[in-house]
């Protein structure tokens, strides 16, 4: 089937290559600069790659999640900001489609997403709530059919490149901080200013600002479902698979790097076993490893998307806390181990076995959505959780 | 058993100061995170007597005092059978 959005003759394939490498080829120059990954972007939008997931019906693909999760990964290893970016998009992506086909508005708005190639951003961090993505300070204000929000939020991920911004905030001012609602925000109808500069050690091309705006924007702009059916539902899921698809990519590309060194040490002494070679072995083990708990992690989602009406159980949250917590682990090791393997080779900033990058953007990982905040949640969902093994008789 | 319900809502579901439920008030809404769904969980296993089974575990069971009453009964009664 040839998809109503698809580039001429370029296969899904050909397209995400064609972006992978515009993508690797800036990928030092957006570090080195820290600014946003446009090139990568521009080829994203020229392979149409940033509706995929979007029914045909509306100018998609109907790519699944593990089509995506399989983009982040090789975008990630070209560029991991870029890939971020991709990765971060496609979930706004999934919360629109979780709610957004039976919404005239919505079905209207995503229509034109996958025409232009619209970019999406995630506004749900707000300053004062502690990182807690269930809570919210400001609130939806209604003004006749049309409403006003005001955000202080200390970080939004390409705020400024993205054409539209999905913002948490609470339904009314009178409702409680976890009665939440998520709004589409355009561009033109946003006020917005940059309050601080993202200047991070890694995934320095995310450019992830600090912000205050104010919007005004019609009320059927809003999802018709609340954000806690959206955050436990699809949301928190997807961003864990989507993360760690793009950590993995990175963990990728400093394997082949290492691998490549080991290669080229023992081109030039064939007779013997290069002494990286055990550790390449070990290192290659363990991305295997991480590629077996994304898959696994990529089933459970497509059981518990077959079966809407009883939603994730806890087992399933749980997995996916797993999932995130060993992955941004595992990755970080993995690169390390690279750099192990390749010694000054990848200290060094320059060259073909340079890792700087890779460790610095792999450094986020666990930080993203703090490891210790997700596994102080996990403790409290196995207090509860039930197995065969833990029944009480 | 709806009163006794209403009274473990009350007290372990984290809710606002102030905040009236009835049988259909959507907890979610009214301001239960999931940490306190959990204490809730706990607190009527160990009032009924009961164990939720893992797939009940999910946010629709614990939506509002009617959905709970009635994962409860279904519980009670199944173990009365077993």
């Amino acid at each position: 089937m040839k998809p109503a959005g698809a580039v001429a003759g370029a296969s899904l394939a050909e397209r995400v290559r064609a972006a992978a490498e515009i993508a690797a080829e800036h990928a030092e120059a957006v570090d080195r600069e820290g600014r946003f990954p446009h090139e990568a972007v521009d080829a994203m939008r020229a392979g149409r790659l940033l509706a995929l997931s979007a029914p045909a019906e509306v100018g998609g693909e109907g790519a699944s999640l593990a089509d995506i999760a399989g983009i982040c990964t090789t975008l990630g290893g070209a560029c991991a900001s870029a890939g971020m970016v991709f990765a971060m998009h496609h979930i706004s992506l999934v919360n629109l489609l979780d709610c957004g086909m039976e919404s005239a508005w919505h079905r209207e708005f995503l229509t034109r997403a996958a025409s232009e190639q619209l970019l999406f951003a995630s506004s749900t961090t707000e300053a004062g709530v502690g990182g807690d993505l269930r809570q919210s300070i400001c609130a939806v204000e209604a003004d006749g059919e049309r409403f006003n929000l005001a955000k202080n939020a200390p970080v939004i991920s390409y705020g400024e490149e993205a054409d539209a911004i999905f913002a948490t905030a609470r339904r009314d001012p009178d409702a409680p901080s976890s009665d939440q609602v998520l709004c589409v925000l355009l561009k033109d109808q946003m006020e917005i200013e940059r309050v601080s500069t993202w200047d991070a050690l890694g995934m320095r091309g995310t450019c992830s600002h600090g912000f205050r705006y104010k919007a005004n924007a019609p009320q059927e702009q809003i999802l018709p479902r609340p954000f806690a059916d959206i955050a436990a539902e699809s949301m928190v899921a997807a961003s864990h698979l989507l993360w760690s698809s793009v950590w993995c990519g990175i963990a990728s590309d400093a394997l082949a790097k290492a691998q490549a060194f080991v290669t080229a040490e023992a081109r030039k002494n064939p007779a013997v076993t290069p002494p990286g070679a055990p550790k390449l072995a070990e290192t290659y083990t363990r991305l295997r490893l991480i590629e077996a708990a994304i898959r696994d992690g990529l089933a459970r989602w497509d059981v518990m998307r077959a079966n809407p009406d009883a939603g994730p159980t806890m087992g399933f949250a749980l997995a996916m806390n797993a999932l995130k917590v060993s992955v941004s682990t595992e990755a970080l090791r993995v690169v390390d181990e690279a750099l192990m393997i390749c010694g000054l080779q990848a200290y060094k900033n320059s060259g073909p076995y340079s890792l700087g990058r890779h460790l610095r953007d792999i450094h986020s990982a666990r930080l993203m959505i703090g490891n210790d905040r997700i596994l102080a949640g996990a403790g409290q969902l196995l207090l509860v959780q039930r197995t065969a093994q833990t029944r009480r008789s | 058993m709806n009163q006794q319900i209403h009274d473990i809502i009350l007290a372990h579901a984290g809710l606002p100061a102030g905040v009236e439920i009835t049988d259909e008030t959507d907890l979610y809404r009214a301001g239960m995170k999931s940490f306190a769904s959990v204490q809730l969980m706990l607190a009527l296993e160990e009032a009924f007597d009961i164990e939720f089974p893992e797939e009940m575990l999910n946010r629709a069971t614990f939506r509002s005092a009617s959905a709970i009453e009635r994962a409860v009964s279904q519980i009670s009664s199944a173990t009365l059978v077993a």
